[in-house]
């Protein structure tokens, strides 16, 4: 079984934590993943860096110059987690944008990922369609996971389509929003919850975006298995370092 | 032998054409995330439809006529033709209002936007014309408008920055990346993830997600369904030996190569920026420097790394410096319908220099690349070669101005 569905049956809200390639500095990546475990961490989405971020806001964008700047690629990505199984063993997952996956060759990429023992990938604009015509086929090949991305906006029977689709969990959007907005969780968020709960999916649902803290964390996932924390744990990073995750960390677990 | 003016919405189904799934040969589709899936997906279910209801038409005719002033002329170009041995026509584009074709698609999507019950519309501007275009139709339709612009585009045609606010736009500085069009483009689709009921997005270009590619063609089509009966007037045939049109996204070039793609003995001709150069390392010439990838919600040729970061693009004209093209016109490089140049600055601005002084025409820098064709291909003197010349120079005086030390 792949490390994300046997996280999944754990009986505990899972915390997963977003972050940057390559940011604050180029050879940051293994230290933050390690700590990340270290300090409790369930799971880990590890930013591969892009150009043109379309559905992050400036927190994640500018992560992203930064980290391409350092040196950033892929290439770069997986030489840095080649031994990344010898001291880590919660799920990891390369979340990103497809135009770099596509350039360095679907095939090739998700080998890669089977070699250094990734378990998962998310590609927002990589659509469902495209992914079960054409790349499906691939990922099962080398055991990773593809999780789709639901908002506000969709429609239950989309959400049943990609429920279907999926087989690890539902990225759960909070609101109609980029990465790293402000706004809080009102009333719109749990009605939302409430509807995509009633809906009994098959495949657990981890919430991201707008979560920051314990109190936004714990909102989330009063009826979802988990919730991503990605903009507000960089902003730490680039305002305390790489020194103090604990101090980040242990504020929510 | 005028026609109605209704043909141009509908398909024809020909292999250069989008097929049912969005594609163009192998490009174009819709990859974007899944925030933007409600709001593209409607717009593909409804577009054709909604573009083929009757008062559609009608009112998208009627303004086309009596508030940008189609059609637009179709004039011989005496002494252009004279120095450079061939039959030259200008397709006048500069001659609508806003000064450029881009009011052609501003005003079929101002009109979509109603009829998808959206009050407010965002937009992307490079040269500020589309920026402009499309203030003044919400102006016109009282609608709330937000253009998105890269700060560098900001400072560059300033004239266009004040016309939208004179209009009642807001105008919002992409500060990110090159802060030129492409970033204007990533901060106008970041509003629409942001704000996915009540908004409506006009793209400027063929460019984006299907369906606008092919919804922005459909509506600048009304460029080449004029040319051909002003040829037949002017000529006695419907179709030009050539057309050639500067691709930017490429929607006045697609606009002017509709009715002609499945038309063979038509050649079609697009010109690009090179900027300082193809091989400068500042240039926006895609077909050469371009490989396939995904731009924008659109698979198509794009600049790019190795590592497939998109490219920071250049060229002295705004509305021509961007990192791709529209999946048409990539579809037609690769399949070799089209031929593709592609022009430098000074190419360009030498081009836009002899315009004016030969025909009393000031053209915008972008249409002054269409015009440097002349300086790369040798045509017959009996060619029939019907310029797309899409905007007016009024915006580049300055950019004019710096370059000739006038
Ligand atoms: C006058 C003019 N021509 C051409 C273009 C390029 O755009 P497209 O390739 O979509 O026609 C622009 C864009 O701003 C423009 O203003």
């Amino acid at each position: 079984m792949n490390r994300i569905q046997q996280k999944l049956r754990e009986d505990k809200k899972l915390l997963s934590i977003y972050f940057t390639a390559g940011y604050p500095s180029l050879k940051s990546t293994v230290q933050i993943i390690e700590d990340l475990e270290k300090n409790g961490v369930d799971m880990i989405e590890i930013g591969l860096p892009f150009s043109d971020p379309l559905a992050d806001g400036p927190t994640i964008q500018e992560s992203s110059t930064a980290a391409l700047k350092n040196g950033m690629t892929s290439d770069v990505l997986f030489k840095q987690l080649k031994d990344i199984r010898k001291t880590v063993s919660i799920p990891l997952i390369i979340m990103g944008y497809f135009n770099p996956v596509l350039q360095y060759g679907v095939e090739k990429f998700c080998k890669k990922c089977h070699e250094i023992g990734i378990d998962g990938l998310i590609l927002p604009d990589l659509p469902l369609d495209v992914y079960e015509s054409d790349y499906k086929a691939i990922f099962e090949k080398y055991g990773l996971l593809n999780m789709f991305l639901i908002t506000p906006q969709t429609s239950d029977e989309r959400i049943r389509q990609i429920d279907k689709a999926s087989k690890g969990f539902i990225y759960m959007v909070s609101s109609a929003s980029v990465t790293g907005s402000k706004s809080g969780f009102g009333k719109e968020q749990e009605a939302y919850f409430e509807r995509i709960a009633a809906l009994k999916l098959a495949n657990p649902q981890i919430v991201g975006f707008g979560i920051k803290d314990i109190e936004t964390f714990e909102k989330a996932t009063r009826k979802a298995k988990g919730a991503i924390i990605g903009s507000a744990f960089i902003k730490f990073l680039t305002e305390n370092g790489t020194g103090n995750i604990h101090s980040f960390i242990n504020k929510i677990r | 032998m005028k026609k109605s003016g209704h043909d141009s919405l509908f398909g024809s189904g020909g292999k250069f054409h989008v097929n049912e799934k969005g594609y163009y040969g192998e490009f174009g589709g819709a990859f974007i995330p899944e925030m933007l899936y409600p709001n593209v997906e409607e717009l593909r279910q409804k577009y054709l439809e909604i573009m083929n209801e009757e008062s559609f038409q009608k009112e998208f005719h009627q303004l086309l006529k009596d508030y940008v002033g189609r059609p637009s002329p179709l004039y011989f170009a005496k002494r252009l033709s004279e120095k450079h041995g061939a039959k030259i026509y200008l397709k006048r584009e500069d001659l609508n209002h806003t000064g450029a074709h881009k009011v052609n698609n501003t005003v079929g999507q101002i009109l979509m936007a109603k009829r998808l019950g959206k009050t407010r519309i965002i937009a992307e501007t490079g040269a500020g014309q589309h920026g402009v275009a499309t203030a003044t139709v919400c102006a016109l339709m009282g609608i709330h408008c937000v253009v998105y612009m890269g700060e560098i585009d900001i400072a560059r045609q300033a004239p266009n920055v004040a016309r939208m606010k004179m209009l009642g736009a807001e105008v919002r500085p992409a500060t990110s990346g090159s802060k030129t069009l492409k970033d204007a483009t990533n901060e106008a689709i970041r509003d629409w993830i942001n704000n996915p009921v009540d908004t409506h997005y006009i793209i400027g270009s063929a460019i984006g997600p299907h369906p606008y590619p092919d919804m922005v063609t459909r509506f600048q089509s009304v460029i080449s369904e004029e040319i051909k009966w002003q040829l037949m007037e002017k000529e006695g045939r419907e179709n030009p030996d050539y057309v050639v049109a500067c691709i930017g996204g490429g929607s006045n070039a697609a606009g002017t190569y509709y009715h002609f793609l499945d038309e063979p003995e038509v050649g079609i001709i697009a010109v690009e920026a090179a900027g300082k150069g193809i091989d400068s390392g500042e240039s926006a010439a895609t077909s050469a420097l371009g490989k396939i990838g995904i731009i924008h919600g659109c698979k198509t040729m794009l600049m790019q790394t190795a590592d497939g970061q998109i490219t920071e693009p250049y060229s002295i004209s705004a509305g021509l410096d961007y990192p791709g093209v529209g999946p048409m016109h990539s579809h037609l490089y690769t399949s070799g319908r089209a031929e593709f140049y592609s022009a430098t600055d000074d190419e360009a601005m030498t081009a836009g220099l002899e315009l004016s002084q030969l025909e009393g025409i000031i053209p915008a820098i972008e249409s002054g690349h269409a015009f440097a064709i002349f300086q790369h291909k040798k045509f017959k003197p009996d060619d029939v070669v019907v310029m797309s010349l899409s905007g007016r120079g009024d915006k580049d005086l300055q950019t004019y101005i710096d370059y000739f030390k006038i």
